[in-house]
């Protein structure tokens, strides 16, 4: 066994060349956190020129670019690419396998990842500007009366669907071919379970976004008339081929971070994974009925009614399955040993915001009240709610949970758990006064506002400019971490974590289960 | 800070903010709107109760199952039966929330035998409203902001309607079956009034449906929803509902108008007559 260890390359030609599933994911994470900033940033410029109303600081215009590329780079650059990170260091680590079925192209994945997105940042200098037409890109705003960037738009797009589909393949490989001995499928970790039913998701719709995309290259360049009544094609056709990718997308968002929580909740609680058999299913189920609920974006495009009630019935059944989610993990905690270290904080933070997201997802979900909701703020806090209270702080708790196993070194658990209150509460103070405005009235994505709601914006924006604060700390304790971070070297740097990767030195070596571990017992089970 | 902090606690307590700091949404003037209002109440209602159901279990465990008390963890871990009973009970409620969804919808999408046609046509960045009626002069206007650029740029004081209030209101009569078909000339645009509850995308080549009818007059104002560019936020709707003989009266003096525009193009001047009509005369 093991004849030659080696360890990494030397210098940048280590991360440019590596195969190396810890080295990729590791490249993924600070990816996706620089995006984070990114995005992150552009919310900033959004939310202080919301902070009255009145046109204070840029022009409508540009403001319509900043929340596109937020929307784009907060989606497909921050949260995507970090859950791939995650996967990447974690999934051969549960299952047992030495690396990644195709590391090869792994490295591909990641390594075509930041030229898109510096060809779609570079559209910001480009003669009329970026993007402006929204992350859903609606048809014709997105065609004919796009800026000349929509071309270079599209390029980035194909470029992430390619990217996520060569992750996604090497996820599903791995995770058929590579497990160990022992570890059947309804052994394995729940974010393994989660990440391989999100990865045939994103295989599934990558290609219909690529389809739409190039629909409208061909528009804009080639003559055709996809979405354009004039020529015969019809604009609400790109509704409904974005949204069959769209609904999908927002699960492929959400069921890693449900892997995750569902990882997080039962080392924290000292006992076993509540209904692991029933949390497979209900990933299941979600993502099932994730194919058939796409037009609940498009309430008001003019659908007839069949369609409408269809779609309507079909969206509230998601409840169902999302509840028996949270139904276990508070099943999970209960009458467990608790404790709550940073990663346990971000994950209760989680339960608790995200099923405030899913109750306004149910409200959201019947018809004749979108018809009010629909395109105001209220839609807004709701999405914010699943994802950043849902996807972005599972995903920072994932950070806290197993930086330490990865680094060998503790991070500063009193930093952590402020980061988390100053999170938790500049989250609230920016979002929930969003569903205020919108039951009030105010549509989303626009760069100004009548008078009646101006007390609750600058709640909003002073709010953001807290939580964005927060995550410098966040950035801020990682770094300090990782560099001269309090080493460790116990393999269980949790007492009640679970799973193959707690059984493995810390911090983890280069190459780990060369030779394939025995599974000793069921991860989450007994 | 002061405000944000006063605003929030008047939004909370005081009823007279309401128009401020209004939280909730209203139930308007018209029918469907109170049946939505209604129906939005009931399944918030709904979300709330599950939802202090479902977080004071998870709270007490908080508080009761915690490590540092000594508390010592149990290892059970799977129970057919509660996991039936959660699929099967949050699905009976569902059920239950479809019925009064599905009939409010049927309500929505009744666009039969409307007494008053008017086409509305989102153009970038204006509306425009056509009445639509089998005889007399047809009469067709667009609706423009007239929010000053001095108010938005903040060199002027805001007035009250800031960003919504137009030049050309729509003007409807009460009491009165109205049909809108909306539809678009350029981009996607979304034709909203929140007091009439009525949100119907404007497409560029589709024609849309939508109707109300209104008890009260007054005036009643919304914006347009579907991002439609650079100016997006600056095409407000303004309803105005009057009675039935106001609203002729209206419609007599715009026909008036537009007839005696008609006239005008369809004359036949000779020079002369075009100098003295256009007042011009150089002589
Ligand atoms: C109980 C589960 C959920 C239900 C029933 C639900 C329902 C809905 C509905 C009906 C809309 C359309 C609202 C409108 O535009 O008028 C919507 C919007 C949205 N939802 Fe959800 N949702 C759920 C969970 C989630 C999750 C888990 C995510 C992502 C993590 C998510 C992300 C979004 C996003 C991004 C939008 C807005 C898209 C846009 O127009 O930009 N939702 N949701
Ligand atoms: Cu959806
Ligand atoms: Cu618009």
């Amino acid at each position: 066994m093991g004849e030659h260890h080696h360890g990494p390359a030397q210098g940048i030609s280590r991360w440019l060349f590596t195969t190396n599933h810890k080295d990729i994911g590791t490249m993924y994470l600070w990816f996706s956190f620089a995006m984070f900033l990114l995005g992150g940033f552009f919310a900033m410029v959004i939310r202080a020129e919301l902070f009255q109303p009145g046109m204070q600081l840029v022009e409508p215009g540009f403001f319509n670019q900043m929340t596109t590329l937020h929307g784009l780079v907060m989606v497909f650059g921050a949260i995507m690419p970090s859950f791939v990170g995650l996967a990447n260091w974690l999934i051969p680590m549960m299952v047992g396998a030495p690396d990644m079925a195709l590391p090869r192209m792994n490295n591909w994945s990641f390594w075509i990842l930041p030229p898109a997105f510096l060809m779609l940042a570079s559209t910001l200098f480009m003669e009329g500007g970026a993007p402006a037409f929204g992350w859903t890109f609606y048809a014709p705003l997105s065609t004919t009366y796009a800026a000349p960037s929509v071309t270079f738009f599209i390029f980035a797009i194909h470029i992430l669907g390619v990217s996520s589909i060569m992750g996604s393949i090497n996820i599903i490989a791995t995770v058929m071919n590579m497990r160990a001995p022992g570890m059947t499928y309804m052994k394995m970790p729940l974010f393994v379970w989660t990440w391989l039913i999100t990865a045939f998701l994103l295989v599934a719709v990558m290609p219909v976004l690529a389809g739409a995309v190039t629909m409208m290259l061909m528009d804009i360049h080639f003559g055709t008339s996809f979405f354009s009544a004039a020529g015969g094609g019809d604009p609400v056709l790109f509704q409904h081929i974005f949204w069959f990718f769209g609904h999908p997308e927002v699960y492929i968002i959400i069921l890693p971070a449900f892997g995750v929580v569902s990882q997080i909740i039962p080392a924290f609680s000292r006992k076993p994974l509540f209904g692991y058999a029933s949390m497979v299913y209900a990933t299941a189920s979600i993502a099932f009925l994730s194919f058939i609920v796409w037009a609940h974006h498009m309430y008001t495009v003019g659908m007839p009614i069949a369609g409408e009630l269809f779609f309507m019935y079909a969206t509230m059944l998601i409840a169902v399955p999302t509840g028996v989610k949270v139904f276990n993990w508070i099943s999970t905690m209960w009458r467990g040993a608790l404790s709550f270290e940073t990663p346990m904080l971000f994950c209760i933070g989680f339960l608790i915001l995200f099923t405030l997201g899913g109750f306004t997802g149910l409200m959201l979900s019947i018809a004749p009240a979108d018809f009010q909701y629909h395109d105001t703020y209220f839609v807004v806090a709701h999405f914010h709610y699943v994802m950043v209270a849902g996807a972005v702080f599972s995903m920072t708790a994932a950070v806290y949970y197993w930086l330490p196993k990865w680094c060998g070194r503790m991070y500063n658990e009193a930093m952590g758990r402020t980061h988390f209150w100053i999170s938790f509460i500049g989250f609230n103070i920016t979002f929930f006064p969003q569903h205020f405005v919108g039951l009030a009235g105010m549509p989303r994505r626009i760069p100004d506002y009548a008078l009646q709601f101006a007390d609750f914006n600058m709640m909003s924006s002073i709010g953001a400019f807290i939580y964005g604060a927060s995550q410098l700390l966040f950035l801020y304790n990682v770094i300090a971490t990782v560099v001269a971070g309090k080493p460790i070297s116990d393999e269980k740097v949790w007492d009640g974590a679970e799973g193959l990767e707690w059984t493995v030195p810390t911090p983890a070596p280069y190459h780990t289960f060369e030779e394939p571990p025995l599974v000793p017992k069921p991860a989450g089970t007994i | 800070m002061g405000r944000v902090f006063s605003g929030a606690v008047l939004a909370f307590l005081s009823p007279l903010a309401a128009a401020q700091n209004q939280i909730n949404m209203s139930p308007g003037v018209t029918e469907i709107g109170a049946d939505i209002f209604e129906l939005h109440m009931l399944i918030m209602w709904i979300c709330v109760l599950i939802g202090v159901a479902v977080f004071a279990v998870m709270f007490y465990s908080i508080y009761a199952h915690r490590k540092s008390k000594g508390h010592q963890a149990s290892q059970f871990h799977e129970s057919t039966k509660v996991e039936v009973a959660w699929t099967v009970v949050p699905f009976l409620i569902l059920i239950a929330m479809a019925v009064p969804a599905t009939s409010t919808l049927l309500e929505v999408y009744d666009n039969d035998e409307a007494e008053l046609d008017i086409l509305i046509t989102g153009y970038q960045w204006k509306w425009k409203y056509e009445y639509l009626e089998e005889s007399g002069e047809p009469v067709a206007f667009f609706s423009n902001l007239v929010t000053s650029q001095e108010e938005i740029y903040n060199t002027d004081e805001k007035g009250d309607n800031y960003l919504l209030e137009v030049d050309e209101p729509l003007v409807i009569p009460t009491n009165t079956k109205v049909r809108f078909l909306v539809t678009a000339n350029d981009v996607i645009h979304s034709w909203w009034v929140p007091e009439i509850a009525v949100k119907r995308d404007a497409i560029p080549g589709f024609i849309n449906e939508a109707w109300t009818r209104v008890p009260e007059e007054g005036i009643y104002r919304g914006q347009c929803t579907e991002l439609c560019g650079a100016y997006h936020g600056f095409m407000p709707v303004e309803v105005h509902a009057v009675s039935r003989d106001e609203f002729d009266a209206w419609m007599a003096a715009k026909r008036g108008a537009a007839a005696a525009q008609t006239q005008l193009a369809m004359q036949t001047l000779s020079v002369d007559g075009l100098m003295d009509l256009t007042g011009k005369d150089d002589g």
